[in-house]
């Protein structure tokens, strides 16, 4: 064989790309045509809105809108789905959703799964987030170290991420079952096969694990991006010290990363309140109502239960975006804050 | 075996620190913790009833060994059995009673051998189910789930794609009034989760007449703030020279848009368009709740139904939650580099 032939025509591959985009160009050279037309008629600048309309037309229909009618959904009673087959209530939902004999006892409330939903929701955040932030942050450390193949192992943490919930779901279902892999590995310890999600606390337990398994990637990756943006030569600087690493990690690396922290801190709560999908599928909310939270507790209100109530699901659902609006402008207050303070540095 | 730990252990430093115990533990039991149940769950994919219904269960899919033996109507399975004797002999079983298995050897039927048990281990070899992966095709609407969640996928990415790009355009490349009012509400919307809005939304959704319809999964989904946020990030960086010397040379605004403005976003595009396939793959709540007809399930509403109907067929289950992880995992093996930057950097999900 001869040394390669250098040849100056392009490769094959764009002959199959031209093929495929042959027909999008014609639809796009087609759409010209009344385009062109138009902004004959209205000039540069009002193209804008030819542009913006069909985001903005699906945007006001499918976020804008329903944003709107849950406020009238929420003082309407009834199971009819169209708002004229409604009746109007005025704020009774919300009474139904406040009357309590105790605040302190869900069992005491009229919506009394409600009232469960909601303390099992802040039982939830408080230890999944607390998990998760510890997890994350030590994953992230832990990549952020001078290993070989870093790619691979941030490709391990992060794998989880991107399943689904229903599969994420579905595996740990299957590993906690009565004859699953969890009790396997456990019988040499002398332990008796145990069905994890039938135990009240351990189905909380998994809930947490599980969430944390699926989502800690994606929390460690953002923090990992803001260990690497601290300037080396502070590290250097303190190894010329010899400070050992526990006062490096205080003095140093806190501080510094303290505004990706807080970033992850108030994201992991946003989605640690609308938990549902993963522990939906691994537990269906039992045993009883133990692992049921705040949407679960909207979908089956709203839609699956045989006393389906779209208002209260809604007020409820209202009551939950208000929490997280607060949440929102927290994070949005505290990030200003810290850019404020970085520009004075 | 010393590559493995060539790779393993292959740092930079010099010496070990404690600091380092802990880095390997980590990094190692992460491996087990986070590859490991994906691995249980794609060897148990291929195991027969019978072994998925063992315990304790075995890493890979073994099959006991069965015979034809004249005069029994089924194949029966075989045994190595330890004879009293002391030796070993490979015997079929006919029947249990208590502890007590009736044997009969497949050379010479017509002797009924009795052996305890104890004495006998399964005659076992390794062998994959594909039945498992084959059967959900045939029997059930699997396939019909597949194509719905690939339809889904597909189109809503596209238009995804297509409308947030024209929107993306016109917010970072026009001065028009109202502009700063148009970002900043859907800045504000980046935060409603899809659980706050569902009621309304079906309420809208019947409105229009788009119950039971893939139409009614898609449509919500592509208005995404999020992709309108990230392209309007990477077109203010085109130079607006670009476009002004296009316009010198008689383009139109939409030949702009799609000659200039979207073979430049190439990147840009190309994130969202992962993001948004993995979305739309995964998606779970609204499917489950607009719908109701099971020719339309996608697959991961279709999963868990099934999950919930069929406990005990536990073997399809699996191969299906194999089969709806494989996209997801393709885009990742591939792409994992530029999903990872993109996340890092938008901090999107």
């Amino acid at each position: 064989m001869t040394a390669k032939t250098v040849s100056s025509e392009p490769p094959v591959k764009t002959g199959l790309r031209q093929a495929l985009l042959a027909p999008v160009r014609l639809v796009m050279g087609l759409v010209d045509i009344p385009m062109r037309g138009w902004q004959k008629l209205t000039g540069l600048n009002g193209m804008a809105g030819v542009f913006l309309a069909p985001n903005m037309l699906i945007f006001t229909v499918f976020v804008l809108l329903p944003l709107v009618i849950n406020f009238i959904y929420s003082t309407t009673s009834g199971s009819a789905i169209f708002l004229q087959n409604r009746t109007y209530v005025g704020a009774d939902q919300y009474r139904i959703l406040f009357d309590c004999g105790s605040y302190l006892d869900p069992s005491t409330c009229a919506a009394d799964t409600f009232w469960a939903a909601v303390r099992n929701t802040a039982v939830f955040v408080v230890f999944q987030v607390t998990v998760m932030l510890i997890a994350a942050l030590a994953t992230a450390l832990i990549l952020n170290r001078e290993l070989s193949n870093r790619g691979f192992w941030r490709a391990v943490f992060f794998f989880p991420v991107l399943l689904s919930p229903v599969v994420v779901g579905l595996i740990w279902k299957w590993i906690l079952q009565r004859e699953g892999l969890l009790n396997y590995a456990l019988s040499p310890f002398g332990f008796e096969p145990f069905s994890w999600l039938s135990d009240r606390f351990w189905a909380f337990f998994f809930a947490v694990f599980v969430s944390v398994w699926a989502h800690m990637g994606f929390y460690a990756l953002i923090l990992l991006a803001g260990l690497q943006a601290i300037p080396r030569d502070l590290y250097e600087a303190a190894a010329m010290d010899s400070a050992r690493p526990i006062r490096i990690f205080r003095r140093i690396t806190l501080p510094l990363l303290m505004p990706n922290l807080i970033v992850v801190l108030v994201l992991a709560l946003i989605r640690a309140v609308q938990i549902f999908d993963e522990v939906f599928v691994l537990t269906g909310g039992g045993p009883g109502t133990s692992t049921m939270y705040i949407t679960q507790y909207i979908y089956e209100t709203g839609f699956a239960s045989s006393l389906r109530n779209p208002g209260l699901a809604s007020a409820a659902s209202i009551l939950m975006g208000i929490v997280l609006v607060i949440l929102t402008l927290v994070q949005l207050g505290v990030s200003n804050r810290n850019e404020k303070k970085g520009a004075r540095h | 075996m010393s590559a493995v730990s060539a790779f393993l252990l292959r740092r930079r430093g010099r010496g070990w620190h404690w600091t380092d115990v802990v880095t390997w533990i980590w990094l190692i039991s992460g491996v087990f913790l986070m590859f490991g149940p994906a691995v249980w769950l794609v060897f148990s994919s291929f195991k027969t009833p019978a072994a998925l219904a063992e315990f304790p269960p075995s890493f890979l899919p073994y099959v006991t060994e069965q015979a034809v033996v004249p005069g029994y109507d089924k194949p029966l399975p075989l045994y190595n059995v330890a004879m009293p004797d002391g030796s070993t002999r490979v015997l079929a079983e006919v029947r249990r009673i208590g502890i007590i298995g009736q044997m009969v050897d497949p050379k010479q039927p017509g002797e009924i051998v009795k052996a305890n048990i104890k004495d006998r281990t399964p005659v076992r070899q390794v062998e994959f189910a594909r039945g498992n992966y084959t059967e959900p095709f045939q029997r059930f609407d699997f396939f019909l789930f597949l194509r719905n969640s690939v339809f889904v996928t597909v189109v809503a990415t596209a238009i995804t794609l297509l409308v947030n790009s024209m929107a993306a355009f016109a917010l970072s490349k026009y001065q028009f009034p109202g502009r700063t009012a148009v970002m900043l509400m859907i800045l504000a919307t980046l935060m409603v989760p899809l659980s706050v809005i569902v009621v309304p939304l079906y309420s809208v959704i019947g409105t229009l007449n788009l119950f039971d319809s893939l139409w009614g999964v898609i449509l919500p989904t592509v208005a995404t703030p999020t992709g309108v946020f990230l392209l309007r990030q990477y077109m203010l960086t085109i130079p607006d020279e670009l476009l002004d010397a296009a316009r010198m040379d008689k383009a139109s605004e939409w030949q702009i848009y799609w000659r200039i403005i979207l073979p430049l976003s190439a990147p840009a595009l190309a994130v969202l368009a992962i993001f948004s396939v993995v979305w739309r793959w995964n998606d779970f709540l609204w499917p489950l709740i607009v719908l109701s007809r099971k020719e339309l399930y996608t697959l991961q509403v279709g999963l868990n139904v099934y999950a919930g109907e069929l406990n005990v067929q536990w073997h399809y289950i699996l191969a299906m939650t194999v089969v709806s992880m494989i996209p997801v995992v393709l885009i990742f093996v591939f792409l994992q580099r530029f999903i990872t930057t993109g996340i890092a950097g938008s901090g999107l999900k």
